[in-house]
């Protein structure tokens, strides 16, 4: 097994509610409350969850832009939760980020080609003739045309403007990519090009992404693992195909029936899960999932599950894990589980 | 959003400006406007007949002159002219003689000055032979050209904008970029001294501030003293803007980007937020220089700004403060007043159309498009 590229243990971020004249501290959202997870060298993880979990902050504080409260990020072997700012620099080459909103990330009064120029200014790579060169030499590696560096991001459609957004996270020659939700923002058939764009470059180029999604259609044909939050917690991680074949979490399983058949003779049987996603600043006692779970028992608002190996390499933190390896589990549980009626042709 | 559709707007942001600017006529106007306006100021010595601070005992009080090209027997003139006028009846009171025509002659010798400071010339652009003397605007109290004063107090009038604004945004971009920026307890600070700033009554404050200074200093310290005086009051407002820009491009992903590239915090400030907060800043500077002008114009009403006998456009109104005045005397209102009013209009068209063009929603910042 190829030697983990990114470890992440006990990784905590608590936001503090500040109210009142003085900034006192009223409370905290606990928005990624003890993540460990590994990225191996060249794969893909899918990390995926509803708005809210955790999985942007989790992202944002691997690479360092929100300073994690505590637990450690090894990047390459290397601690990187506490180094200062000015020996992160050259790390900072080696993760990128590519960002949900194609309209917000990108500098609206820079063109794309000085915008690539600067990544690449930064870290000495290339100037002036130089720079021009490898400038479209990106573009063209993200399907955009050479003479696209001229024009400034308004002229882009959301698509192109996603695509740009992957060439300046390649422009500097990454080794890991944090992908924060990149195709969220767009249209369906937009973004089914650029998750192949993605995987294409993830192929050719043997890079590793970490790949936050909130559903998990998108993240299955790229990812090799996926790990599913809820609350600041991972409660499920296995191979893409384990999970999406045999899952051991309920959440999961609600998930993976809220994705949409294209089959209008298929009657699906949907988990339609019931109440609000609870807050982050007041989460549930016990299982943070159990209030909305549909196989939800006393000792799980009692007591709190932990991540533990349900079948090799496939971690589940859900008291009843083995229960939903045996058919039709959900479906005995006829409170919650709702049969949902075809989807109308058309 | 999707793919095939052609963006909206294409070109630099500066195009895109100048093609929505241009649509707008009262803002193209109000721009020419002032710019021919700076450019009477600068050229004032030139265009000027007179000396600021020339006067002509017999003629106190004059009204202005219409010029004229058909004479009393009905005959055109090639050039234009004045009638001369005698003193009477009554004080202050002066009669056309319509036998004596004054023909306006153009590039006279007059009065030496040197032209933006440097040029030595003697040269007018218009003027008659002495010793007559032309008052297109009429004279003031103590007999002296209005339109040469009203030139001459452009001079002044319309620098006290520029100078001012130079000032208090310099400070003002500091200030609310380093409390957006930073924040903090130096945000803290900044920002409430700016609100103690804002809470004292303007008016106040300015005579408070002028107070300061010695009553009675040469005009170009008063002028100074009235630009700091000024400045200081108008950075808190700018600053408080700026900090919020700052506070909402920082958080953009833009930001966020240039800092997972390893982009240093200065050079993030300066490639990145400073200039997003451009077009406001624009806008901001030019329809806050009436403010200026208008200040000048007060505190020289009072008597405490720019003193006799040079001349500015607050000091020439100050004239125009009695009711004789105003039923019997009326240009020494009109003359400095549209000039203020124009001038102010100028720079709220010319504003406007700024804004309007340098949308940052039409430059695409948002998701408009």
């Amino acid at each position: 097994m190829p030697e983990p590229l990114l470890e992440v243990r006990d990784l905590i971020k608590h936001f503090p509610i500040r109210r009142g004249l003085f900034g006192r501290e009223a409370g905290q959202v606990r928005a990624v409350d003890g993540v460990s997870f590994d990225v191996r060298q060249g794969e893909v993880l899918g990390l995926v969850g509803e708005s809210g979990c955790g999985k942007t902050t989790t992202g944002r504080c691997i690479l360092r832009l929100i300073e994690p409260d505590s637990g450690t990020v090894r990047f390459d072997g290397r601690d990187i939760t506490r180094l200062p700012r000015r020996e992160l620099r050259p790390l900072r080459r080696q993760m990128q980020v590519i960002f949900q909103d194609p309209y917000s990330s990108l500098n609206p009064r820079l063109t794309v080609g000085s915008m690539l120029g600067e990544a690449l200014a930064i870290h000495g790579l290339a100037r002036g003739a130089k720079a021009r060169t490898r400038v479209a030499e990106l573009l063209d590696l993200v399907g955009l045309s050479p003479d696209h560096a001229r024009r400034y991001p308004h002229e882009f459609s959301g698509g192109q403007r996603q695509r740009i957004g992957v060439a300046r996270a390649l422009a500097v020659e990454p080794r890991l990519i944090v992908a924060d939700e990149p195709v969220s923002a767009l249209d369906v058939s937009i973004q089914a090009q650029i998750v192949n764009l993605l995987q294409e470059l993830q192929r050719k180029m043997g890079l590793t992404y970490l790949f936050v999604a909130h559903d998990l259609s998108v993240v299955e044909h790229i990812s090799d693992r996926v790990a599913v939050m809820v609350l600041g917690r991972i409660v499920e991680l296995a191979g893409a195909e384990a999970l999406y074949r045999a899952p051991r979490h309920p959440y999961t399983l609600s998930l993976l029936s809220a994705i949409p058949v294209p089959d209008p003779e298929r009657r699906r049987s949907r988990i339609v899960l019931k109440g609000d996603v609870p807050s982050p600043a007041h989460p549930p006692t016990g299982c943070h999932f159990h209030p909305r779970c549909p196989i939800a028992r006393e000792r799980c608002s009692r007591e709190e599950p932990a991540l533990r190996e349900v079948a090799p390499g496939h971690v589940s933190a859900c008291h009843f894990a083995e229960e939903l390896a045996e058919p039709g589990v959900l479906t005995r549980a006829p409170a919650v589980a709702s049969q949902a009626p075809p989807v109308p042709p058309g | 959003m999707t793919e095939a559709r052609r963006p909206a707007a294409a070109g630099s942001p500066g195009r895109i400006f100048w093609r929505q600017f241009r649509r707008n006529p009262l803002a193209l106007a109000g721009g020419v406007l002032l710019a021919l306006f700076y450019a009477l100021a600068l050229l004032a010595p030139f265009v000027a007949p007179y000396p600021q601070d020339e006067l002509d005992r017999s003629r106190f009080y004059h009204p202005p002159q219409a010029l004229h090209w058909k004479d009393a027997g009905g005959r055109l003139h090639l050039r234009p002219f004045v009638y001369a006028t005698v003193p009477g009846p009554g004080t202050f009171e002066y009669r056309e003689d319509r036998s004596r025509e004054v023909p306006l002659r153009f590039f006279v010798r007059g009065s030496r000055y040197r032209l933006l400071g440097l040029v030595p010339s003697e040269r007018h652009l218009f003027g008659v032979d002495p010793p007559a003397r032309v008052d297109l605007l009429g004279t003031d109290p103590a007999g002296r050209d209005e339109l040469s004063r009203l030139l001459f107090g452009a001079q002044v009038s319309l620098t006290v904008g520029l100078v001012g604004i130079l000032i208090s945004f310099t400070l003002g971009l500091l200030l609310g970029g380093v409390s957006g920026y930073l924040g903090g307890w130096v945000d803290g600070l900044i920002m409430r001294s700016s609100e103690v700033l804002l809470s004292i009554p303007g008016l106040y404050l300015i005579i408070a501030l002028r107070s300061a200074f010695p009553a009675s200093l040469p005009s170009w310290q008063v002028y100074l003293a009235i630009v700091a005086i000024l400045a200081l009051i108008g950075w808190a407002g700018l600053a408080r803007v700026i900090r919020g820009m700052v506070l909402s491009i920082r958080r953009s992903d833009y930001v966020t980007a240039a800092e997972a590239l390893g982009m240093s915090r200065t050079r993030i400030i300066v490639r990145h937020v400073l200039p997003n907060t451009l077009s406001f800043v624009i806008v901001a500077a030019t329809v806050s220089v009436p403010g200026y002008i208008l200040g000048e114009v007060f505190l020289s009403f009072l008597g405490v700004g720019v003193q006799e006998p040079s001349a500015s456009w607050g000091n020439m109104l100050q004239q125009a403060r009695s009711l004789t005045v105003l039923t019997d005397f009326p240009w020494l209102l009109y003359a400095p007043g549209v000039a203020i009013f124009l001038t102010v209009m100028a720079f709220n068209f010319l504003g406007d159309g700024l804004r309007d063009a340098l949308d940052p929603r039409r430059l695409g910042a948002g998701r408009a498009g």
